[in-house]
């Protein structure tokens, strides 16, 4: 017996989650064999090929936006946690602290230090560095795997200031520090990767990290190792992965008038539009538009701007001529990377990383039972 | 709420204390196996209790990113009874799946047809985006 297959409207309404004013509806997927007698649930790759869709809204190397339609929560969210959680990135690990007279503590100076991001060569960051931990041959270069930097700042008066001056920043030298002060010392190899454009240095130079007063210093030396989020979020590539799902909102009885214009301004600018009603919808029977001729009715432009405030629905006007709700399998997903990786390629890589850990434990899995 | 009666440490400590045996010693490590290797590359576990179409495993290292995935793909699997997965106790990096399939099939089968089929969608997903790319490079020039 061939597989039932159900319409188009039916499909549709399956993967609309219900948003009411107070709860939501039909929030888990329903697509797994045996849900519904007689359909054909089961996972193929070309039936998968033909409902996947990538849609890319905004590629640009710190920040992206894009949405993944035709997937399940389980498999997006798994991309968003490996984004955040296991792509590998350069952070301080140690500090050894020569001198700090300055009044932030050692422990409190080291712990910012850590979250201060690191940017460099593509190449040499994602390419020749690599774990910390890596054994055999690569054991004794260091220059793989740890990156040296110091930070070594005096704070002086300023001679040339006027009399006076009540500004540290004109009465002093080096009253702030800042992560631009902070200075790379290439080993080795690491030199043939980072110079010049490419050298290693802060991606936001302006992070205020103490503040001195004449006679203070910090003389301090840093190891940045490779780490991964979920050791610590300093190693964390992204500055925000998240996805979110796209909103729908249907009128379902004609919104006119004064209405519209409320009802326009329950949603953020440019989700719902106005236009005039037309002598030919007005004609027909039975469509709520007889005799509105001329008049306003509210219309949805872009679904995909609304923040689902569910404003609409705390109007008695609009009772039963709405109905909000989201696309289960259409995910917006918003990328933002702090300067090592293109925010495009920390997709890419949470695709292979999820790959990846398949592949080891598949053999695991042959070897256990072999 | 009246003030409770304090009894003397000494007294409580004597009727509570209950002699130990010591520990059993350590078992010795067999000297033809090279265990510690062994343990670290191998990942997965079958817990105790499995059969051939029903079995829980427990996977090292491995949480609700990988645990969710798997358990959806696995759940697509029309042969499969049963599939649900679990992170038994939060500061353990322990992840357990329990499948429980019909017969004709077995667990283990179905684990690694979950894996492999988590692989294609990888694929596809990773072909489809760079497409995309590739049409939106395009569009921006033009």
């Amino acid at each position: 017996m061939a597989p039932y297959q159900p319409s188009q409207t039916e499909l549709d309404r399956r993967k609309i989650v219900g948003i009411n004013a107070e709860t939501v509806t039909d929030v888990s997927s329903t697509d797994y064999p045996g849900h519904y007698p007689g359909e054909d649930q089961s996972w193929d790759k070309y039936k998968f090929e033909d409902n996947f869709s990538v849609k890319i809204y905004k590629n640009e190397p710190m920040e992206s936006s894009f949405s993944l339609i035709g997937i399940d929560a389980a498999v997006a969210n798994a991309f968003r946690r490996i984004m955040i959680a296991e792509i590998p990135s350069l952070a301080i690990e140690t500090v050894f602290v020569n001198n700090n007279t300055s009044i932030i503590q050692d422990e409190v100076l080291s712990a910012r230090l850590g979250l201060v991001p690191f940017k460099g060569s593509k190449q040499g960051l994602l390419e020749f560095l690599k774990w910390n931990d890596s054994e055999g041959e690569e054991r004794n270069d260091v220059d793989h795997n740890t990156v040296l930097l110091e930070l070594k700042i005096k704070c002086t008066r300023n001679e040339a200031a006027a009399k006076g001056e009540t500004d540290p920043l004109k009465a002093y030298h080096n009253a702030h520090v800042y992560a631009k002060d902070i200075v790379f010392k290439p080993y080795g190899r690491q030199r043939n990767y980072f110079s010049g454009e490419d050298v290693i240095r802060p991606t936001n130079p302006d992070i205020l990290i103490a503040k001195l007063r004449p006679g203070q210093e910090i003389d301090v030396e840093m190891h940045a190792i490779k780490g991964v989020g979920s050791d610590h979020a300093k190693y964390s590539p992204v500055a925000t992965a998240s996805y979110r799902l796209l909103p729908t909102i249907s009128i379902l009885k004609p919104i006119l008038g004064k209405d519209a214009e409320k009802f326009a301004r329950c949603f953020p600018k440019g989700v719902i539009g106005l236009e005039t009603v037309t002598k030919k919808e007005a004609a027909k029977k039975g469509s709520g538009y007889e005799g509105h001729e001329g008049e306003k009715k509210a219309v949805v432009k872009d679904a995909m701007k609304d923040t689902v405030s569910r404003e609409c629905l705390r109007h008695e006007e609009f009772e039963g001529k709405v109905k909000l709700g989201r696309v289960r399998d259409h995910f917006i997903f918003s990328v933002e990377s702090v300067g090592q990786w293109d925010s495009d390629e920390l997709f890419l890589e949470s695709v292979k990383i999820l790959k990846g850990k398949c592949e080891v434990l598949k053999k695991s899995l042959t070897n256990m039972v072999r | 709420m009246p003030p409770k009666k304090r009894v003397p440490a000494a007294a409580t400590a004597q009727e509570e204390d209950v002699s130990m045996a010591d520990a059993s010693p350590a078992p010795a490590a067999s000297p033809e196996l090279d265990y510690d290797i062994e343990i670290d590359d191998q990942r997965i576990r079958i817990l105790p209790g499995a059969s051939d179409t029903a079995a829980s495993f427990e996977f090292k290292k491995e949480d609700h990113t990988l645990g969710n995935a798997l358990r959806y793909i696995i759940m697509k699997n029309p042969d499969v009874e049963f599939c649900g997965y679990s992170i038994p106790h939060p500061s353990e990096e322990l992840m357990n799946i329990r499948i429980q399939t019909y017969e004709g099939t077995t667990a283990v089968d179905a684990l690694e047809k979950g894996f492999s089929d988590l692989m294609d969608l990888c694929d596809v997903v990773s072909e489809k985006f760079q497409e995309e790319r590739l049409n939106f490079i395009d569009q921006m020039k033009a």
